[in-house]
C-alpha cells in the first residue's frame, strides 16, 4: 500500500500537557482525509508538526516512503506539504496574484512580472476550477474566494498534499458546497487532501479515511463507508452522544423582549436593520435564522447597548432599554454570549476568573469601596469552573490558554449565572466540537425551562432547527418570517433565507 | 516564585550582555574595564555619601518609571512623561516660593501641586485621545516642547525679572533632610525616596487590588469586551493618563523640592522622562520591577560620574552601556532565544 504522509507514533510534549501521543497518520495518494477529534484534542499540534512548526518528541515522518525531518514550513513545502489555514493569512490590499506570488515571486532582473504570474494562476484557477479573478483585491471578494486564494497559493507552490485546517468554520452552506467540489477536483487531479474538522456531516460526505485523536491520543483509522456518525461521534468524544436535542414542548407566557420597526446602521451609515419586529416570551427559545451579513451582528450590538439605534424600540420587561448603556442593559437583566468570543466575550489576557467577573466586578461581594475581593472572585470562579465543566489547569489560568469549547462555557458559566431574564446567545456553538455543542444547548434549553426568555442566532440551520421553540428568518435586515421548527424544512428556510418570501397561506406572521 | 524568575531572567541576561559588551568596548577603547568598572561601583556605593547620592538620582527614575508603567499597564503609551514632570516640577517650587504655611501644610501643599500640573498635562491628551481618538503620542510628544518653552517662559518673565532660575524655595516646602545628609556625609539625599516608596506601593495596590485598577487593565488589554463589560473605555483612557502624569509630575516636584530647591530654565530636555520608558521596559511595566530598574538606572547613572575621575574613562562610556541594556532587553525575544538554547544544551 502506497502513502504519501506516514506519520509514525508521534508524542509532542508541552510544559505540563502531553499534546500528541503516540499518533499514527497515515494518508494514501488521492485520499481526503480526516483528521478528527474535540477542541483541544491535539488535531492542530499534529498538523504544526507535519508543517514543520514543531518538532516531536518521538516518531517518524515518511513522504513518500523516505523518513524526512521537516523543522520549518520550508521544508514542508519543499517536500510539498501545503496549508490551508483557518485563519487566512492575505494581505488585504494585494490583488489575488500579488497575494498568491509573495514570498516567491518570479522575477526578471529584479522586476517582477505581473502579467505572466497573473496567466499562470488563471491556468491553475481553470485547471482546479477555483473560478478565481487573478486581478481582484482580497479586500474586495468573498470569504469563500478568498480561501480558494489560500488554495492557489498552495497549488502555486508545487504542493500535493493539503491541509485544510477546519476550512468550512468561516463559510455559508453554499460556500460549503463548492467547496467540496473544489475538492473533489482537487483529488481529481492526483492531490492528496488531509481535513482537520470535528463537523461529522462532512467526514460522511466527502472522506474516504478518517483518524481520531481524543486527548491527545491516536485512538484509530477508520473506513468512511463503514462506519457512521453516531460511531464517530463516540470514538472522538469517548461516549455516547445525543444528535438531536432532547426538550419537551415550550410554554410560553409573559413577553420578556419585545423590538418594534427598529433601524441599525452600520459603520457606514447604511440601514443594517430596519423595520425589525420581534417578540421573545418568558419560556420560549427564538431562533433567528439567516445568512451572515443580513442584520445579525447590528441587531445583537443594538440589543446589548454596543450599537446606537436610529429609529424604533427595544423593551425588555415592559421599559425602555434601546440606546441605553452596556451596564444598564445587563443590569436590567439581559445576558449576552456574544458572538466573537474573542473580540467581546473575554479578556483574554485576564485569568479565567476575572473573566468570571467581567460584568460583576464592581458589585458585593466581589468589590466592596472600591477594592476588590480576591479571595470571593475566585472562590465565585471555583465554582463556575465546576459546575459548568470548564476545563482549566485553575482559575488563575489566563483566558487564553484555554481551548475555544472551555472559553465559551466560561462565558456561557458568567453569563447565565447572572440569572438574566432575556438570554442572548450569539453563535454559541461557532467552531466547538459536538460534545461542547451538546453541552451549550443543554444550558440554553434549561435556561428556557427556568422560565427565561432565549434569544438564538446562529448561522447553523440545524442549530437552529434543533434547539428553537420559534423560527425567525432575517433578510436584509428585516424579520421576513416566523416558522414552526417542526413544520419547516431546511430547503423551506434555505429559501426564505435567500429572500424569497413564503408564498402558502400564512406568508409573514407578526408575533 | 519560579514565575518571578522567569520574567527576572530577561532583563537579568540583558544587563550582563549589556556590561560585557560595554568592557569590550572599554577594551578596544584603550581602557581596563576592571578598573572602569571597579570605579563605578565604588561611584555608587563606595561610601556613604555616594550611596547617598545613588538613592537621589534612583528617586526621579522611580516615578517617571512609575508613570510610563502604569500607562502602558492600561495601554497607552506615555512618552509625555518628559512634558509631565517639568510641569510637575515647576508647580511643586512655585507653590514652596508663593506661600508661607507651617511645613506640615506646605510641603505636602507643594507635591501635590506637582501631581496635579503633572496630572492636567497628561489630562490633555488623555482627554482628546478618548474624545477624538487622536493618538496620545503624537500629543504628549508636541506637549513636551510645549512644556519646556510654557516653563522657560513663566520662570524668566513671571517668577523672576529675567534670571535663569527661581529663587530658593521656602524652607518649610522643602524636602531636604538633615538627618539623611548627616548620615550620607552632606550628600543630597532627601525625603523623596519616601515619597517614591510610597508611590510604588499605591500604583501596585491601584492595579492589582482595585476595581478601578481592573478596569483601567482590562481597556489596556481589550476595548471590545471592556465596553462589552460595561466599563467606560473613554473615562478609563483619560484616568489613565491622569495618573500616570500624576506620578511624572511627583518626579518633577521631588526635583524641585529636593535636589535642587528651585525651578531654572532648561536649555532642553532633562531627559529623566525618556529614561522613564527604558526603566519601565526593563522592570517588566511592574511597581517593583520599576524599582529594581530604577536602582540599576539611577545606580549607573551615578557611579557614571565617578569613572572619569577615578580613571579617566569618559562617562559616555555608561550612556553605552545604558544604550546597550536598554538594545538587548528590546530584543528580548533574541534573548529568549538564546536562553532556550542554552536549556536545550544542558538537557
Amino acid at each position: 500500500m502506497e502513502y504519501v504522509i506516514e506519520m509514525l507514533n508521534i508524542r509532542k510534549e508541552f510544559p505540563g500537557i502531553i499534546a500528541n501521543d503516540n499518533v499514527t497518520l497515515q494518508v494514501k495518494k488521492g485520499e481526503i482525509h480526516a483528521l478528527l477529534g474535540e477542541n483541544g484534542a491535539g488535531k492542530s499540534t499534529l498538523m504544526n508538526v507535519l508543517f514543520g512548526l514543531y518538532q516531536p518528541e518521538q516518531g517518524e515522518i515518511r513522504v513518500n516512503g523516505e523518513p524526512v525531518k521537516i523543522t520549518s514550513p520550508n521544508i514542508a513545502n519543499d517536500l510539498g506539504i501545503g496549508m490551508v489555514h483557518q485563519h487566512f493569512m492575505l494581505v488585504d490590499p494585494f490583488t489575488v496574484t500579488e497575494n498568491i506570488i509573495l514570498g516567491k515571486e518570479p522575477s526578471k532582473a529584479g522586476k517582477i512580472d505581473l502579467k505572466e504570474a497573473s496567466e499562470e494562476v488563471r491556468k491553475l484557477s481553470e485547471q482546479y476550477q477555483l473560478r478565481v479573478d487573478p486581478y481582484a483585491k482580497i479586500a474586495d471578494i468573498s470569504i469563500g474566494m478568498q480561501q480558494r486564494v489560500e488554495i492557489l497559493k498552495t497549488l502555486y507552490r508545487g504542493a500535493e498534499i493539503l491541509i485544510f485546517d477546519e476550512p468550512t468554520a468561516v463559510l455559508t452552506p453554499q460556500e460549503i458546497k463548492e467547496l467540496i467540489f473544489i475538492m473533489k477536483a482537487l483529488i481529481k487531479e492526483g492531490k492528496s487532501i488531509i481535513l482537520i474538522t470535528h463537523k461529522l456531516k462532512e467526514i460522511m460526505e466527502v472522506c474516504d479515511r478518517v483518524t481520531v485523536i481524543r486527548k491527545g491520543q491516536g485512538i484509530g483509522t477508520v473506513n468512511v463507508s463503514e462506519t457512521n456518525p453516531n460511531e464517530l461521534a463516540s470514538l472522538m468524544v469517548g461516549r455516547e452522544v445525543l444528535f438531536k436535542t432532547e426538550k419537551t414542548a415550550a410554554a410560553p407566557s409573559d413577553v420578556v423582549l419585545e423590538v418594534r420597526e427598529l433601524e441599525v446602521k452600520d459603520p457606514r451609515g447604511v440601514s443594517a436593520v430596519r423595520n425589525l419586529d420581534l417578540t421573545v416570551r418568558a419560556g420560549e427559545i427564538v431562533g433567528i435564522a439567516g445568512v451572515d451579513g443580513n442584520g445579525q451582528s447590528e441587531l445583537i450590538e443594538a440589543l446589548a447597548g454596543l450599537r446606537k439605534t436610529t429609529a424604533g424600540s427595544i423593551k425588555l420587561n415592559g421599559k425602555e432599554i434601546s440606546n441605553l448603556k452596556p451596564r444598564k442593559i445587563t443590569e436590567a437583566g439581559v445576558g449576552h454570549i456574544p458572538e466573537d468570543r474573542h473580540k467581546h466575550g473575554l479578556v483574554l489576557d485576564y485569568s479565567i476568573g476575572e473573566n468570571i467577573v467581567l460584568q460583576t466586578y464592581y458589585q458585593q461581594p466581589f468589590s466592596k469601596a472600591g477594592i476588590l475581593n480576591s479571595k470571593k472572585i475566585f472562590e465565585k470562579a471555583r465554582s463556575l469552573i465546576k459546575s459548568y465543566d470548564v476545563r482549566t489547569p485553575s482559575e488563575y489560568t489566563p483566558a487564553r490558554a484555554l481551548s475555544g469549547g472551555n472559553q465559551q462555557k466560561a462565558i456561557i458559566g458568567r453569563e447565565v449565572d447572572r440569572n438574566p431574564d432575556l438570554l442572548i446567545a450569539a453563535q454559541p456553538t461557532r467552531g466547538l466540537d459536538v460534545g461542547a455543542i451538546e453541552f451549550i444547548h443543554k444550558r440554553l434549553i434549561e435556561q428556557r425551562d427556568a422560565g427565561k426568555a432565549v434569544l438564538l442566532i446562529s448561522f447553523e440551520l440545524e442549530e437552529i432547527m434543533n434547539v428553537s421553540d420559534k423560527i425567525a428568518v432575517i433578510y436584509e435586515g428585516e424579520i421576513v418570517a416566523i416558522v414552526d421548527p417542526k413544520e419547516t424544512t431546511e430547503q423551506e428556510l434555505g429559501l426564505l433565507m435567500a429572500g424569497s418570501k413564503r408564498t402558502e397561506a400564512g406568508g409573514k406572521q407578526h408575533v | 516564585m519560579s514565575k518571578y524568575l522567569s520574567k527576572l531572567t530577561s532583563p537579568l541576561i540583558a544587563v550582563i550582555l549589556g556590561l560585557v559588551v560595554g568592557a569590550i568596548i572599554m577594551l578596544v577603547s584603550g581602557y581596563d574595564p576592571v578598573a572602569g568598572y571597579g570605579s563605578m561601583v565604588n561611584g555608587i556605593i563606595g561610601d556613604s555619601y555616594y550611596v547617598g547620592e545613588s538613592v537621589r538620582t534612583i528617586i526621579p527614575y522611580i516615578l517617571a518609571g512609575l508613570a510610563v508603567a502604569f500607562a502602558f499597564r492600561t495601554g497607552l503609551f506615555n512618552i509625555g512623561v518628559e512634558g509631565q514632570l517639568i510641569v510637575g516640577w515647576l508647580a511643586a517650587v512655585w507653590v514652596g516660593i508663593a506661600f508661607e504655611l507651617p511645613r506640615i501644610i506646605h510641603l505636602p501643599l507643594a507635591i501635590l501641586a506637582g501631581a496635579a500640573a503633572g496630572a492636567l498635562w497628561a489630562f490633555i491628551p488623555g482627554y482628546l485621545k478618548a474624545k477624538f481618538r487622536v493618538h496620545e503620542v503624537i500629543v504628549s510628544i508636541m506637549l513636551n516642547y510645549t512644556a519646556l518653552y510654557v516653563t522657560n517662559y513663566l520662570i524668566r518673565n513671571v517668577m523672576t525679572d529675567k534670571l535663569d532660575k527661581t529663587e530658593r524655595i521656602a524652607d518649610t516646602a522643602s524636602l531636604r533632610s538633615p538627618f539623611f545628609e548627616s548620615i550620607t556625609d552632606f550628600s543630597r539625599m532627601h525625603w523623596g525616596i519616601v515619597v517614591a516608596i510610597i508611590c510604588v506601593i499605591i500604583m501596585w495596590f491601584i492595579l492589582e487590588r482595585t476595581k478601578t485598577g481592573f478596569e483601567l487593565k482590562a481597556v489596556g488589554f481589550n476595548q471590545h469586551a471592556s465596553e462589552y463589560a460595561g466599563m467606560s473605555v473613554n473615562k478609563n483612557i483619560i484616568l489613565s493618563m491622569v495618573i500616570s502624569g500624576a506620578f511624572a509630575g511627583l518626579a518633577g516636584a521631588m526635583e524641585g523640592l529636593g535636589t535642587f530647591g528651585y525651578a531654572a530654565v532648561k536649555g532642553g530636555f532633562t531627559g529623566m522622562g525618556f529614561d522613564g520608558i527604558a526603566v519601565a521596559l526593563l522592570g517588566a511595566n511592574t511597581a517593583i520591577g520599576v524599582v529594581l530598574a530604577a536602582l540599576l538606572f539611577g545606580g549607573l547613572k551615578a557611579g557614571a560620574l565617578n569613572m572619569p575621575l577615578e580613571t579617566g574613562i569618559p562617562s559616555e562610556i555608561v550612556d553605552i552601556v545604558i544604550a546597550l541594556i536598554i538594545f538587548f532587553v528590546a530584543s528580548s525575544y533574541f534573548i529568549r532565544w538564546i536562553a532556550a538554547r542554552f536549556k536545550k544544551g544542558v538537557k
